[in-house]
Protein backbone atom coordinates (compact mmCIF):
# COMPACT_ATOMS: atom_id res chain seq x y z
CA UNK A 1 0.00 0.00 0.00
CA UNK A 2 3.24 2.48 0.72
CA UNK A 3 4.61 2.42 -2.82
CA UNK A 4 1.19 3.10 -3.99
CA UNK A 5 -0.03 5.88 -1.82
CA UNK A 6 3.98 6.99 -3.03
CA UNK A 7 3.07 6.73 -6.58
CA UNK A 8 -0.54 8.40 -6.46
CA UNK A 9 1.52 11.82 -4.46
CA UNK A 10 -0.87 10.95 -1.55
CA UNK A 11 -0.50 13.81 0.45
CA UNK A 12 -3.82 14.92 1.89
CA UNK A 13 -2.72 18.26 4.04
CA UNK A 14 -2.22 20.39 0.58
CA UNK A 15 -5.85 20.36 0.86
CA UNK A 16 -5.78 22.68 4.38
CA UNK A 17 -2.75 24.72 2.68
CA UNK A 18 -4.14 28.40 3.16
CA UNK A 19 -3.60 29.10 -0.22
CA UNK A 20 -5.62 26.00 -1.36
CA UNK A 21 -7.95 26.20 1.57
CA UNK A 22 -8.04 30.26 0.33
CA UNK A 23 -9.04 29.30 -3.14
CA UNK A 24 -11.66 26.17 -2.40
CA UNK A 25 -13.52 28.77 0.05
CA UNK A 26 -14.04 31.33 -1.85
CA UNK A 27 -15.19 28.50 -5.05
CA UNK A 28 -16.89 26.57 -2.77
CA UNK A 29 -19.12 29.85 -1.12
CA UNK A 30 -19.66 30.75 -5.06
CA UNK A 31 -22.04 27.72 -5.57
CA UNK A 32 -25.04 29.54 -3.67
CA UNK A 33 -27.36 30.55 -4.97
CA UNK A 34 -26.90 28.63 -7.85
CA UNK A 35 -27.02 30.70 -11.05
CA UNK A 36 -30.36 31.22 -12.07
CA UNK A 37 -30.86 33.97 -14.67
CA UNK A 38 -33.09 33.01 -17.13
CA UNK A 39 -31.04 33.23 -20.16
CA UNK A 40 -28.18 31.28 -18.52
CA UNK A 41 -31.44 28.50 -17.49
CA UNK A 42 -32.35 28.31 -21.25
CA UNK A 43 -28.52 27.73 -22.38
CA UNK A 44 -28.09 24.66 -19.68
CA UNK A 45 -31.66 23.43 -21.27
CA UNK A 46 -30.25 23.26 -24.70
CA UNK A 47 -27.00 21.81 -23.48
CA UNK A 48 -28.99 18.97 -21.88
CA UNK A 49 -31.11 18.37 -24.93
CA UNK A 50 -27.76 18.32 -26.61
CA UNK A 51 -26.50 15.87 -24.31
CA UNK A 52 -29.28 13.42 -24.17
CA UNK A 53 -29.30 13.95 -28.66
CA UNK A 54 -25.63 12.92 -28.56
CA UNK A 55 -26.74 9.38 -26.24
CA UNK A 56 -29.53 8.71 -28.60
CA UNK A 57 -27.69 8.94 -31.55
CA UNK A 58 -24.76 7.83 -30.70
CA UNK A 59 -26.77 4.75 -29.14
CA UNK A 60 -28.65 4.18 -32.76
CA UNK A 61 -25.28 3.94 -34.44
CA UNK A 62 -23.94 1.12 -31.92
CA UNK A 63 -27.30 -0.32 -32.72
CA UNK A 64 -26.40 -0.08 -36.88
CA UNK A 65 -22.46 -1.12 -36.53
CA UNK A 66 -23.67 -4.03 -33.42
CA UNK A 67 -26.33 -5.82 -35.59
CA UNK A 68 -24.05 -7.18 -38.50
CA UNK A 69 -21.32 -7.46 -35.96
CA UNK A 70 -23.02 -10.16 -33.80
CA UNK A 71 -25.06 -11.79 -37.07
CA UNK A 72 -21.36 -12.69 -38.56
CA UNK A 73 -19.97 -13.29 -34.61
CA UNK A 74 -22.69 -15.82 -32.99
CA UNK A 75 -22.11 -19.57 -32.78
CA UNK A 76 -25.70 -20.14 -33.30
CA UNK A 77 -26.30 -19.52 -36.84
CA UNK A 78 -23.34 -21.40 -38.45
CA UNK A 79 -24.47 -23.73 -41.06
CA UNK A 80 -20.71 -25.97 -40.98
CA UNK A 81 -21.54 -26.33 -37.23
CA UNK A 82 -24.25 -28.23 -38.24
CA UNK A 83 -22.09 -31.52 -39.27
CA UNK A 84 -19.45 -31.61 -36.40
CA UNK A 85 -16.95 -28.64 -36.64
CA UNK A 86 -16.90 -25.29 -37.42
CA UNK A 87 -15.19 -24.86 -41.10
CA UNK A 88 -12.20 -23.23 -40.78
CA UNK A 89 -12.61 -19.96 -42.87
CA UNK A 90 -15.88 -19.11 -40.78
CA UNK A 91 -13.79 -19.82 -37.23
CA UNK A 92 -11.44 -17.35 -38.36
CA UNK A 93 -13.50 -14.94 -39.53
CA UNK A 94 -15.48 -15.31 -36.10
CA UNK A 95 -12.67 -15.04 -34.19
CA UNK A 96 -11.27 -11.38 -35.78
CA UNK A 97 -15.10 -9.76 -35.42
CA UNK A 98 -14.52 -11.08 -31.75
CA UNK A 99 -11.22 -9.69 -31.10
CA UNK A 100 -12.21 -6.27 -33.54
CA UNK A 101 -15.60 -5.83 -30.76
CA UNK A 102 -12.84 -6.13 -27.96
CA UNK A 103 -10.66 -3.66 -28.88
CA UNK A 104 -13.28 -1.12 -29.56
CA UNK A 105 -14.67 -1.69 -26.36
CA UNK A 106 -11.47 -1.45 -24.17
CA UNK A 107 -10.77 2.15 -25.29
CA UNK A 108 -12.66 4.32 -23.00
CA UNK A 109 -15.23 6.24 -24.96
CA UNK A 110 -13.74 9.66 -23.60
CA UNK A 111 -10.50 8.72 -25.15
CA UNK A 112 -12.18 7.96 -28.42
CA UNK A 113 -13.82 11.15 -28.17
CA UNK A 114 -10.55 13.01 -27.88
CA UNK A 115 -9.64 11.03 -30.95
CA UNK A 116 -12.47 11.68 -33.14
CA UNK A 117 -12.46 15.25 -31.85
CA UNK A 118 -8.77 15.69 -33.71
CA UNK A 119 -10.48 14.19 -37.29
CA UNK A 120 -13.62 15.30 -37.60
CA UNK A 121 -13.32 19.01 -35.36
CA UNK A 122 -15.02 20.04 -31.81
CA UNK A 123 -18.49 19.09 -31.84
CA UNK A 124 -21.16 16.86 -31.24
CA UNK A 125 -20.26 14.66 -34.00
CA UNK A 126 -16.74 13.56 -31.91
CA UNK A 127 -19.50 12.24 -29.28
CA UNK A 128 -21.98 10.28 -31.30
CA UNK A 129 -19.24 8.82 -32.96
CA UNK A 130 -17.05 8.13 -29.89
CA UNK A 131 -19.91 6.47 -27.99
CA UNK A 132 -21.15 4.87 -31.16
CA UNK A 133 -18.47 3.32 -31.17
CA UNK A 134 -17.44 2.04 -27.78
CA UNK A 135 -21.17 0.34 -27.55
CA UNK A 136 -20.96 -1.20 -30.58
CA UNK A 137 -18.29 -3.15 -28.74
CA UNK A 138 -20.41 -3.92 -26.10
CA UNK A 139 -23.49 -4.39 -27.53
CA UNK A 140 -21.78 -6.87 -29.93
CA UNK A 141 -20.38 -8.42 -26.80
CA UNK A 142 -23.64 -8.82 -25.21
CA UNK A 143 -25.97 -9.57 -28.21
CA UNK A 144 -23.65 -12.72 -29.16
CA UNK A 145 -23.55 -13.83 -24.92
CA UNK A 146 -27.23 -13.52 -24.92
CA UNK A 147 -28.04 -14.91 -28.28
CA UNK A 148 -25.49 -18.07 -27.77
CA UNK A 149 -27.01 -18.36 -24.46
CA UNK A 150 -30.50 -18.93 -25.56
CA UNK A 151 -32.25 -22.32 -26.58
CA UNK A 152 -31.12 -23.61 -30.24
CA UNK A 153 -33.40 -25.99 -31.12
CA UNK A 154 -35.82 -23.87 -33.18
CA UNK A 155 -32.67 -22.38 -35.00
CA UNK A 156 -30.39 -25.27 -35.96
CA UNK A 157 -33.77 -27.54 -37.07
CA UNK A 158 -34.87 -23.93 -39.66
CA UNK A 159 -31.43 -24.67 -40.99
CA UNK A 160 -31.02 -27.89 -41.18
CA UNK A 161 -34.43 -28.25 -42.91
CA UNK A 162 -32.93 -25.88 -45.55
CA UNK A 163 -33.43 -22.39 -44.38
CA UNK A 164 -31.18 -19.45 -44.46
CA UNK A 165 -29.39 -18.34 -41.99
CA UNK A 166 -31.55 -14.96 -41.63
CA UNK A 167 -34.81 -16.49 -41.80
CA UNK A 168 -33.29 -18.85 -38.89
CA UNK A 169 -32.59 -15.63 -36.96
CA UNK A 170 -35.49 -13.73 -38.27
CA UNK A 171 -38.08 -16.91 -37.28
CA UNK A 172 -35.84 -18.60 -34.70
CA UNK A 173 -33.50 -17.16 -32.84
CA UNK A 174 -34.82 -13.55 -32.41
CA UNK A 175 -38.19 -14.12 -31.75
CA UNK A 176 -37.16 -15.48 -28.00
CA UNK A 177 -34.17 -13.40 -27.03
CA UNK A 178 -35.93 -10.04 -28.34
CA UNK A 179 -37.55 -9.23 -24.79
CA UNK A 180 -33.70 -9.66 -23.28
CA UNK A 181 -31.86 -7.42 -26.19
CA UNK A 182 -34.12 -4.45 -25.85
CA UNK A 183 -34.02 -4.51 -22.44
CA UNK A 184 -29.87 -4.48 -22.30
CA UNK A 185 -29.86 -2.08 -24.98
CA UNK A 186 -32.51 0.73 -23.19
CA UNK A 187 -29.71 0.01 -20.72
CA UNK A 188 -27.24 0.94 -22.53
CA UNK A 189 -28.76 4.10 -23.25
CA UNK A 190 -29.11 5.15 -19.85
CA UNK A 191 -25.46 4.76 -19.64
CA UNK A 192 -24.72 6.66 -22.48
CA UNK A 193 -26.63 9.68 -21.49
CA UNK A 194 -24.29 9.25 -18.00
CA UNK A 195 -21.43 9.28 -20.50
CA UNK A 196 -22.03 12.09 -23.02
CA UNK A 197 -22.50 14.12 -19.67
CA UNK A 198 -19.09 13.67 -19.58
CA UNK A 199 -18.06 13.86 -23.23
CA UNK A 200 -17.85 17.43 -23.18
CA UNK A 201 -14.80 18.09 -20.90
CA UNK A 202 -12.83 17.11 -24.54
CA UNK A 203 -14.81 19.28 -26.39
CA UNK A 204 -17.45 16.79 -27.68
CA UNK A 205 -20.65 19.47 -26.86
CA UNK A 206 -23.55 18.90 -24.37
CA UNK A 207 -23.42 19.60 -20.62
CA UNK A 208 -19.65 18.75 -20.13
CA UNK A 209 -18.65 21.39 -22.52
CA UNK A 210 -20.71 24.35 -20.35
CA UNK A 211 -19.42 22.78 -16.79
CA UNK A 212 -16.04 22.96 -18.22
CA UNK A 213 -16.06 26.56 -19.18
CA UNK A 214 -17.80 28.03 -15.94
CA UNK A 215 -15.33 25.55 -14.29
CA UNK A 216 -12.26 27.36 -16.09
CA UNK A 217 -13.76 30.72 -15.54
CA UNK A 218 -14.55 29.71 -11.59
CA UNK A 219 -18.09 30.35 -11.76
CA UNK A 220 -19.18 28.85 -8.50
CA UNK A 221 -22.82 29.81 -9.37
CA UNK A 222 -22.79 28.27 -12.92
CA UNK A 223 -21.08 24.71 -12.04
CA UNK A 224 -23.53 24.30 -9.04
CA UNK A 225 -26.61 24.73 -11.89
CA UNK A 226 -25.11 22.99 -14.32
CA UNK A 227 -24.33 20.11 -11.77
CA UNK A 228 -27.76 20.21 -10.47
CA UNK A 229 -29.51 19.55 -13.97
CA UNK A 230 -26.73 17.13 -14.60
CA UNK A 231 -28.00 15.23 -11.58
CA UNK A 232 -31.62 15.44 -12.30
CA UNK A 233 -31.24 14.41 -16.22
CA UNK A 234 -29.30 11.19 -14.78
CA UNK A 235 -31.72 10.60 -12.34
CA UNK A 236 -34.65 10.94 -14.89
CA UNK A 237 -32.78 8.47 -17.38
CA UNK A 238 -32.54 6.19 -14.23
CA UNK A 239 -35.88 5.97 -13.86
CA UNK A 240 -37.54 6.33 -17.97
CA UNK A 241 -34.98 3.37 -18.47
CA UNK A 242 -36.55 1.21 -15.80
CA UNK A 243 -39.92 1.97 -16.55
CA UNK A 244 -38.78 1.00 -19.99
CA UNK A 245 -37.36 -2.12 -19.16
CA UNK A 246 -40.45 -3.19 -17.10
CA UNK A 247 -43.24 -2.41 -19.69
CA UNK A 248 -40.46 -4.04 -22.37
CA UNK A 249 -40.62 -7.50 -20.14
CA UNK B 1 -47.88 -7.63 -22.63
CA UNK B 2 -48.12 -10.39 -25.26
CA UNK B 3 -50.66 -12.26 -23.13
CA UNK B 4 -53.30 -9.94 -22.63
CA UNK B 5 -53.30 -9.36 -26.51
CA UNK B 6 -56.57 -10.68 -28.34
CA UNK B 7 -54.91 -10.60 -31.96
CA UNK B 8 -51.89 -12.74 -30.99
CA UNK B 9 -54.98 -15.51 -30.96
CA UNK B 10 -56.06 -14.38 -35.04
CA UNK B 11 -52.52 -14.25 -36.70
CA UNK B 12 -54.80 -12.76 -39.72
CA UNK B 13 -55.70 -9.06 -37.43
CA UNK B 14 -52.34 -7.76 -37.25
CA UNK B 15 -52.05 -4.67 -37.46
CA UNK B 16 -48.85 -2.35 -37.07
CA UNK B 17 -50.26 0.15 -34.65
CA UNK B 18 -52.52 0.41 -31.99
CA UNK B 19 -53.92 2.78 -29.66
CA UNK B 20 -54.04 0.21 -26.74
CA UNK B 21 -50.74 -1.15 -26.58
CA UNK B 22 -48.17 0.29 -25.02
CA UNK B 23 -45.31 -1.32 -26.68
CA UNK B 24 -46.30 0.48 -29.73
CA UNK B 25 -46.31 3.79 -28.11
CA UNK B 26 -42.89 3.21 -26.73
CA UNK B 27 -41.46 2.19 -30.04
CA UNK B 28 -43.20 5.42 -31.65
CA UNK B 29 -41.36 7.45 -28.61
CA UNK B 30 -37.87 6.03 -29.09
CA UNK B 31 -38.35 6.46 -33.22
CA UNK B 32 -39.30 10.15 -32.43
CA UNK B 33 -36.56 10.89 -30.04
CA UNK B 34 -33.88 9.18 -32.34
CA UNK B 35 -35.20 11.30 -35.54
CA UNK B 36 -35.47 14.47 -33.22
CA UNK B 37 -31.72 13.80 -31.96
CA UNK B 38 -30.26 13.46 -35.65
CA UNK B 39 -32.53 16.53 -36.55
CA UNK B 40 -31.18 18.93 -33.98
CA UNK B 41 -27.53 18.02 -33.81
CA UNK B 42 -26.11 19.35 -36.62
CA UNK B 43 -24.34 16.36 -36.93
CA UNK B 44 -22.84 18.15 -40.42
CA UNK B 45 -22.47 14.81 -41.88
CA UNK B 46 -21.34 15.43 -45.44
CA UNK B 47 -18.10 16.52 -43.80
CA UNK B 48 -17.73 13.65 -41.86
CA UNK B 49 -18.23 11.51 -45.04
CA UNK B 50 -16.23 13.89 -47.13
CA UNK B 51 -12.96 12.73 -49.38
CA UNK B 52 -10.62 15.23 -47.03
CA UNK B 53 -12.20 13.55 -43.60
CA UNK B 54 -11.31 10.18 -45.11
CA UNK B 55 -7.65 11.32 -45.89
CA UNK B 56 -7.41 12.73 -42.42
CA UNK B 57 -8.56 9.32 -40.71
CA UNK B 58 -6.42 7.10 -42.85
CA UNK B 59 -2.97 9.09 -42.15
CA UNK B 60 -4.55 9.33 -38.56
CA UNK B 61 -4.53 5.48 -38.27
CA UNK B 62 -1.35 4.91 -40.74
CA UNK B 63 0.60 7.15 -37.56
CA UNK B 64 -1.16 5.08 -34.99
CA UNK B 65 0.33 2.23 -36.75
CA UNK B 66 3.66 3.27 -36.07
CA UNK B 67 4.19 3.33 -31.90
CA UNK B 68 6.84 4.68 -30.49
CA UNK B 69 9.32 1.81 -28.75
CA UNK B 70 12.14 3.83 -27.52
CA UNK B 71 13.66 2.60 -24.04
CA UNK B 72 13.35 5.94 -22.60
CA UNK B 73 9.70 6.29 -23.48
CA UNK B 74 8.56 2.70 -23.16
CA UNK B 75 10.07 3.33 -19.38
CA UNK B 76 7.82 6.78 -19.22
CA UNK B 77 4.88 4.79 -20.18
CA UNK B 78 5.71 2.07 -17.49
CA UNK B 79 5.63 4.81 -14.64
CA UNK B 80 2.23 6.45 -15.77
CA UNK B 81 0.65 2.83 -16.38
CA UNK B 82 1.90 1.63 -12.50
CA UNK B 83 0.70 5.09 -11.15
CA UNK B 84 -2.72 4.68 -13.07
CA UNK B 85 -2.89 1.38 -10.99
CA UNK B 86 -1.80 2.76 -7.86
CA UNK B 87 -4.69 5.93 -8.38
CA UNK B 88 -7.48 2.79 -8.71
CA UNK B 89 -6.13 0.75 -6.02
CA UNK B 90 -5.01 3.62 -3.47
CA UNK B 91 -9.08 5.37 -4.56
CA UNK B 92 -10.72 2.15 -4.29
CA UNK B 93 -9.85 1.48 -0.57
CA UNK B 94 -10.35 4.92 0.59
CA UNK B 95 -13.77 4.17 -0.99
CA UNK B 96 -14.66 1.10 0.98
CA UNK B 97 -13.64 2.41 3.86
CA UNK B 98 -15.26 5.30 3.80
CA UNK B 99 -18.30 3.67 2.36
CA UNK B 100 -18.66 0.91 4.77
CA UNK B 101 -18.39 4.02 7.61
CA UNK B 102 -21.31 5.84 5.99
CA UNK B 103 -23.21 2.60 5.20
CA UNK B 104 -23.55 1.92 8.64
CA UNK B 105 -25.80 5.10 9.28
CA UNK B 106 -27.29 4.36 6.18
CA UNK B 107 -29.26 1.04 7.06
CA UNK B 108 -31.46 -0.26 9.23
CA UNK B 109 -30.15 -2.97 10.13
CA UNK B 110 -32.89 -4.81 12.55
CA UNK B 111 -36.53 -4.14 12.83
CA UNK B 112 -36.60 -1.86 15.54
CA UNK B 113 -33.36 0.01 14.76
CA UNK B 114 -34.63 4.00 14.75
CA UNK B 115 -31.97 4.37 12.09
CA UNK B 116 -32.55 8.40 12.45
CA UNK B 117 -29.52 9.08 9.92
CA UNK B 118 -30.76 6.62 7.18
CA UNK B 119 -31.83 9.69 5.35
CA UNK B 120 -29.60 11.74 5.35
CA UNK B 121 -26.16 9.64 4.65
CA UNK B 122 -28.51 7.75 1.12
CA UNK B 123 -29.16 11.71 0.37
CA UNK B 124 -25.30 12.01 0.59
CA UNK B 125 -24.24 8.59 -1.14
CA UNK B 126 -26.60 9.30 -4.02
CA UNK B 127 -25.03 12.70 -4.45
CA UNK B 128 -21.81 11.51 -4.60
CA UNK B 129 -22.21 8.78 -6.69
CA UNK B 130 -24.31 10.88 -9.10
CA UNK B 131 -21.42 12.98 -9.99
CA UNK B 132 -19.16 10.61 -12.61
CA UNK B 133 -15.69 10.48 -11.68
CA UNK B 134 -14.53 13.21 -14.33
CA UNK B 135 -16.26 15.85 -12.79
CA UNK B 136 -15.45 15.04 -9.35
CA UNK B 137 -11.85 15.53 -10.76
CA UNK B 138 -12.27 18.45 -12.92
CA UNK B 139 -14.13 19.68 -9.21
CA UNK B 140 -11.24 19.00 -7.05
CA UNK B 141 -8.29 20.22 -9.62
CA UNK B 142 -9.27 23.35 -7.83
CA UNK B 143 -8.26 22.61 -4.27
CA UNK B 144 -5.22 19.83 -4.94
CA UNK B 145 -3.69 20.56 -8.14
CA UNK B 146 -3.03 18.90 -11.52
CA UNK B 147 -1.04 15.02 -10.44
CA UNK B 148 -2.78 11.89 -9.67
CA UNK B 149 -3.56 13.16 -5.88
CA UNK B 150 -6.40 14.48 -7.53
CA UNK B 151 -7.18 11.31 -9.82
CA UNK B 152 -7.10 9.45 -6.77
CA UNK B 153 -9.44 11.57 -4.39
CA UNK B 154 -12.17 11.76 -7.37
CA UNK B 155 -12.22 8.20 -7.16
CA UNK B 156 -12.48 7.89 -4.01
CA UNK B 157 -15.42 9.57 -3.76
CA UNK B 158 -17.41 8.46 -6.33
CA UNK B 159 -16.82 5.11 -5.62
CA UNK B 160 -17.75 5.34 -1.95
CA UNK B 161 -21.21 6.24 -2.96
CA UNK B 162 -21.12 3.25 -4.88
CA UNK B 163 -19.57 1.00 -2.72
CA UNK B 164 -21.68 2.86 0.28
CA UNK B 165 -25.08 2.07 -1.06
CA UNK B 166 -24.19 -1.78 -1.87
CA UNK B 167 -22.66 -2.48 1.26
CA UNK B 168 -25.83 -0.69 3.14
CA UNK B 169 -27.85 -3.45 1.35
CA UNK B 170 -25.56 -6.14 2.39
CA UNK B 171 -26.09 -5.12 5.61
CA UNK B 172 -29.76 -4.82 5.69
CA UNK B 173 -29.65 -8.05 3.86
CA UNK B 174 -27.46 -9.62 6.34
CA UNK B 175 -29.03 -12.83 8.19
CA UNK B 176 -30.55 -12.07 11.54
CA UNK B 177 -30.32 -14.86 13.76
CA UNK B 178 -26.21 -14.00 14.88
CA UNK B 179 -26.99 -10.71 15.62
CA UNK B 180 -30.35 -11.26 17.40
CA UNK B 181 -28.74 -13.85 19.54
CA UNK B 182 -26.02 -11.16 20.52
CA UNK B 183 -28.35 -8.72 21.11
CA UNK B 184 -30.32 -10.78 23.43
CA UNK B 185 -27.56 -11.44 25.51
CA UNK B 186 -27.09 -7.19 25.98
CA UNK B 187 -23.95 -6.55 23.66
CA UNK B 188 -23.86 -3.53 22.77
CA UNK B 189 -24.30 -2.41 18.67
CA UNK B 190 -20.95 -1.85 17.85
CA UNK B 191 -20.08 -5.76 19.44
CA UNK B 192 -23.40 -6.99 17.21
CA UNK B 193 -22.08 -5.19 14.27
CA UNK B 194 -18.51 -6.38 14.63
CA UNK B 195 -19.08 -9.78 15.95
CA UNK B 196 -22.23 -10.85 14.17
CA UNK B 197 -22.73 -8.40 11.29
CA UNK B 198 -19.57 -7.57 9.68
CA UNK B 199 -18.32 -11.39 9.72
CA UNK B 200 -21.27 -12.81 7.29
CA UNK B 201 -20.64 -9.96 5.12
CA UNK B 202 -17.76 -9.78 4.41
CA UNK B 203 -16.94 -11.80 1.08
CA UNK B 204 -19.58 -9.65 -0.20
CA UNK B 205 -18.24 -6.64 0.56
CA UNK B 206 -14.72 -8.07 -0.84
CA UNK B 207 -16.59 -9.23 -4.16
CA UNK B 208 -18.63 -5.50 -4.40
CA UNK B 209 -14.84 -3.72 -4.12
CA UNK B 210 -13.29 -5.98 -6.15
CA UNK B 211 -15.58 -5.04 -8.82
CA UNK B 212 -15.27 -1.12 -8.55
CA UNK B 213 -11.62 -2.23 -8.58
CA UNK B 214 -12.02 -3.52 -12.06
CA UNK B 215 -13.87 -0.68 -13.00
CA UNK B 216 -11.61 1.87 -11.36
CA UNK B 217 -8.46 0.68 -13.03
CA UNK B 218 -10.57 2.33 -16.47
CA UNK B 219 -11.60 4.91 -14.97
CA UNK B 220 -8.06 6.06 -13.68
CA UNK B 221 -6.61 5.46 -17.38
CA UNK B 222 -8.98 8.51 -18.81
CA UNK B 223 -9.12 10.79 -15.70
CA UNK B 224 -5.82 12.20 -16.39
CA UNK B 225 -7.58 13.70 -19.51
CA UNK B 226 -9.06 16.25 -17.17
CA UNK B 227 -5.14 16.39 -15.48
CA UNK B 228 -5.50 14.01 -12.98
CA UNK B 229 -2.40 12.27 -13.50
CA UNK B 230 -1.74 8.35 -15.17
CA UNK B 231 -1.39 7.38 -18.48
CA UNK B 232 -4.82 9.96 -19.20
CA UNK B 233 -2.38 12.91 -18.47
CA UNK B 234 -0.12 11.41 -20.58
CA UNK B 235 -2.17 11.00 -23.47
CA UNK B 236 -3.76 14.91 -23.39
CA UNK B 237 -0.34 15.92 -23.28
CA UNK B 238 1.29 14.13 -26.25
CA UNK B 239 -2.49 14.40 -28.56
CA UNK B 240 -1.81 17.95 -27.64
CA UNK B 241 1.75 18.04 -29.35
CA UNK B 242 0.02 16.27 -32.38
CA UNK B 243 2.81 13.19 -31.45
CA UNK B 244 1.36 10.78 -32.70
CA UNK B 245 3.58 8.14 -32.55
CA UNK B 246 4.05 8.76 -28.18
CA UNK B 247 0.14 9.22 -28.53
CA UNK B 248 -0.15 5.82 -30.28
CA UNK B 249 2.56 3.87 -27.79
CA UNK B 250 -0.05 4.95 -25.03
CA UNK B 251 -3.29 3.93 -26.85
CA UNK B 252 -1.92 0.46 -26.97
CA UNK B 253 -0.41 0.32 -23.77
CA UNK B 254 -4.14 1.47 -22.52
CA UNK B 255 -5.75 -1.32 -24.18
CA UNK B 256 -3.57 -3.44 -22.53
CA UNK B 257 -3.72 -2.57 -19.11
CA UNK B 258 -7.49 -2.84 -19.58
CA UNK B 259 -7.54 -6.58 -21.62
CA UNK B 260 -5.03 -7.63 -18.57
CA UNK B 261 -7.21 -6.84 -15.96
CA UNK B 262 -10.37 -8.12 -17.83
CA UNK B 263 -8.20 -11.23 -18.04
CA UNK B 264 -7.32 -11.38 -14.66
CA UNK B 265 -10.73 -10.57 -12.96
CA UNK B 266 -12.70 -13.29 -15.36
CA UNK B 267 -10.26 -16.14 -14.34
CA UNK B 268 -10.54 -14.82 -10.77
CA UNK B 269 -14.28 -15.33 -10.78
CA UNK B 270 -13.75 -18.50 -12.70
CA UNK B 271 -11.62 -20.02 -10.12
CA UNK B 272 -13.58 -18.75 -7.55
CA UNK B 273 -17.18 -19.79 -8.82
CA UNK B 274 -15.84 -23.37 -9.25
Amino acid sequence: MVPALVATEFKPWILLESENLKVSSRFLADFFPPNTQPDFLLLVAKEAWRTIAIATAGTFLALLLAIPLTLISTRVLSISSLSGRVHHLPFVVRQLVRWILIIIRSVPELIWALVFVRVVGLGPAAGVLAIGLTYAGMLGKVYTEILESGDHHVSTNLMRNGSSRLQAFFYGVLPQNLTELTSYTVYRWECAIRASAVLGFVGAGGLGQQLDNSMRMFNGGEVATILIVFMLLVGLADLLSAWLRKILQ
Amino acid sequence: MAQKDPAMNNPQANPWFRWNCSVCWVTLGIVLLTILSFWTLDLQLERLFSVDSAKRMGRFLGELLSPDVRAVFLHKLWIASVETLAMSAVGTVLAAFCGLLLAIPASKSHSNDPAHWRFLSRLLLNGLRSIPELVWAALILISAGLGPFAGTLALALHTTGVLGRLFSESIENAPQAPAHALRVQGASESQVFLYATLPTIIPQLMSYSLYRWENNIRAAAVLGVVGGGGLGQMLAFHMGLFQMQETSSILIAMILLVVLVDTVSYTARRLMSR
